[in-house]
């Protein structure tokens, strides 16, 4: 497909091409949307174990006396309660309470705070945190230091034990370790967007060619296959897992998204407060809410949501849900109508097809120990 | 996959297979590989007319929907009722028993113009 403008290249590229990976343009990188087939690679991931080249994410480095304070300045949930170790999820927000985006946070040290923002974010986020830096604090774009892999799936830690002596068990649910993963330095967190037990694991460019061969041949047992970003997309939405651009954007706060659990009014003053403050006592006028099918059809990413056959609201990701045997979706829609059980239409190529608001997450793993 | 010679081809990613005034209509190898898992295959109801270049159609995968557009013109005779309850078909034999579509021909002509196996292959040789 003829392309105008170059697109950027992991360096897990060569990789994903010898292995027959489909590439696509994803935010200007070229990335692998599926290598055996999307469903095939969402059921593995599900039931076994998936690999993903994650190393578009962008990263970006924190340090210094004041990091702490800067890093809770800029995003919404309180980087101040972060233990060594633990990473936390949370909103870069702009003055009027829209997301500039979401992203990953990582205490490192107690003057050292790790970053894994959106890829194509990274350089807007960059700034923005930059801009707003009056702190003893030096921020450091360091997307070119890391390419990211993430192992996800019920045997992921059982795959990725086997490169590394971190003992991974003793690594909780959004927890991290630096230690090395064959061999060479990594950055180890038990974070993910699959809604499965895993790890995603940040390492040097040069050394993850060699990291993700191993990886396939270490989860070979258990059948491991490596995964593209429409596996990823749709594991991510049936655990209900916003992505910017979709869910999330300038225009929306994370009160309507429903993500209020990374909003820490309490903390002190951070960018946003205001408008989020506010949004609070009025209350919101749309709020983002799940759906599912009944009528035959697809409600996809900005396709109209209709209440009594009026426009209300808008599809932000939809799509069949592997795991669930239902098409799925998320939407706004007026705070009023926001309710499960209430019945919706999609309009799917300007036919309404009936659907209705269901609770979420569509999909919840079986607790492990 | 290797693309049969008695199709003719559209740069859309269609085929025609044409027997006197029949013309049999599907999507090609590389059109279900690009789409990926296909789970609806929307088809027109015999009797239906249609015009070459219009939409027959469409075929949903997981990932996108996507028009199909007809190689020829014609009436509706036949539609292949087996892709309502195994879309999935279509990734499987996409140039054989996953044909949508057959037409009685109002221009049997128009298929002339249509892309060769060779030229096809070298298309999408050329477009991936």
């Amino acid at each position: 497909m003829g392309q105008s403008v170059a697109l950027k290249r992991t360096p897990l590229y060569a990789a994903h091409v010898s292995m027959g990976a489909r590439m696509v343009d994803f935010g200007g990188w070229e990335m692998p949307v599926q290598y055996t087939g999307l469903v095939d690679e969402h059921h593995t991931v599900r039931k076994a174990v998936g690999l993903f080249d994650v190393s578009h994410m962008g990263e970006i480095e924190v340090r210094g006396p004041e990091a702490m304070r800067l890093v809770d300045y800029v995003t919404t949930n309180a980087a101040s309660r972060l233990h060594i170790g633990q990473a936390q999820y949370s909103g870069l927000l702009y003055e009027h309470g829209g997301f500039v985006d979401d992203i990953l946070v990582h205490k490192v040290t107690e003057q050292h705070y790790f970053l894994c923002v959106n890829a194509a974010n990274q350089e807007k986020d960059f700034e923005h945190i930059r801009t707003a830096n009056n702190f003893d604090a030096e921020v450091d774009f360091a997307s070119d230091r890391y390419a990211q892999i993430a192992v996800q799936g019920p045997l992921a830690r059982r795959t990725l034990q086997k490169l590394t002596p971190v003992d991974l068990s003793s690594i909780g649910y959004y927890w991290f370790r630096d230690g090395t993963v064959s061999g060479v330095p990594a950055r180890i967190a038990r974070t993910g967007y699959t809604g499965e037990d895993g790890f995603e694991i940040y390492v040097a460019p040069d050394e993850s060619p060699r990291i993700w061969n191993e990886l396939l041949e270490a989860g070979r047992e258990f059948g491991i296959k490596p995964c593209g970003l429409g596996a990823r997309n749709t594991l991510r939405l049936e655990a209900k897992m916003a992505l910017y651009g979709h869910e999330i954007h300038a225009s929306t706060t994370p009160f309507e998204a429903e993500l209020g659990w990374i909003v820490k009014l309490d903390k002190g003053e951070f960018i946003g407060r205001a408008a989020l403050v506010k949004q609070k006592e009025q209350g919101v006028r749309r709020k983002l809410v799940g759906f599912e099918m009944r009528g035959r059809g697809i409600g996809r990413d900005g396709y109209e949501v209709r209440c009594n056959g009026v426009a209300a609201g808008w599809v932000t990701s939809g799509s069949p849900a592997p795991s669930l045997n239902k098409n799925v979706g998320l939407c706004y829609l007026p705070a009023g109508e926001a309710r499960p059980g209430r019945k919706i239409e999609v309009m799917v190529r300007n036919q309404p097809v009936e659907a209705e608001i269901v609770g979420t997450p569509f999909y919840k793993r079986a607790k492990t120990a | 996959m290797s693309y049969p010679e008695d199709l003719r081809y559209t740069k859309e990613h269609e085929w025609v297979r044409v027997a006197g005034d029949v013309g049999t209509i599907g999507i090609t190898d590389h059109a279900q590989k690009e789409l990926g898992d296909i789970v609806y295959v929307d088809l027109p109801k015999v009797g239906a007319h249609i015009e070459h270049g219009k939409s027959l159609g469409s075929v949903e995968s997981v990932k996108a929907v996507s028009d199909i557009y007809s190689p020829v013109s014609g009436e509706v005779t036949e539609v292949n009722e087996i892709l309502a309850q195994a879309p999935e078909k279509l990734n499987q034999d996409p140039h054989g028993a996953a044909w949508l579509v057959k037409l009685r021909l109002s221009a049997p002509d128009e298929a002339k113009g249509l892309l060769s196996a060779a030229d096809y292959q070298a298309y999408v040789g050329a477009e991936s």
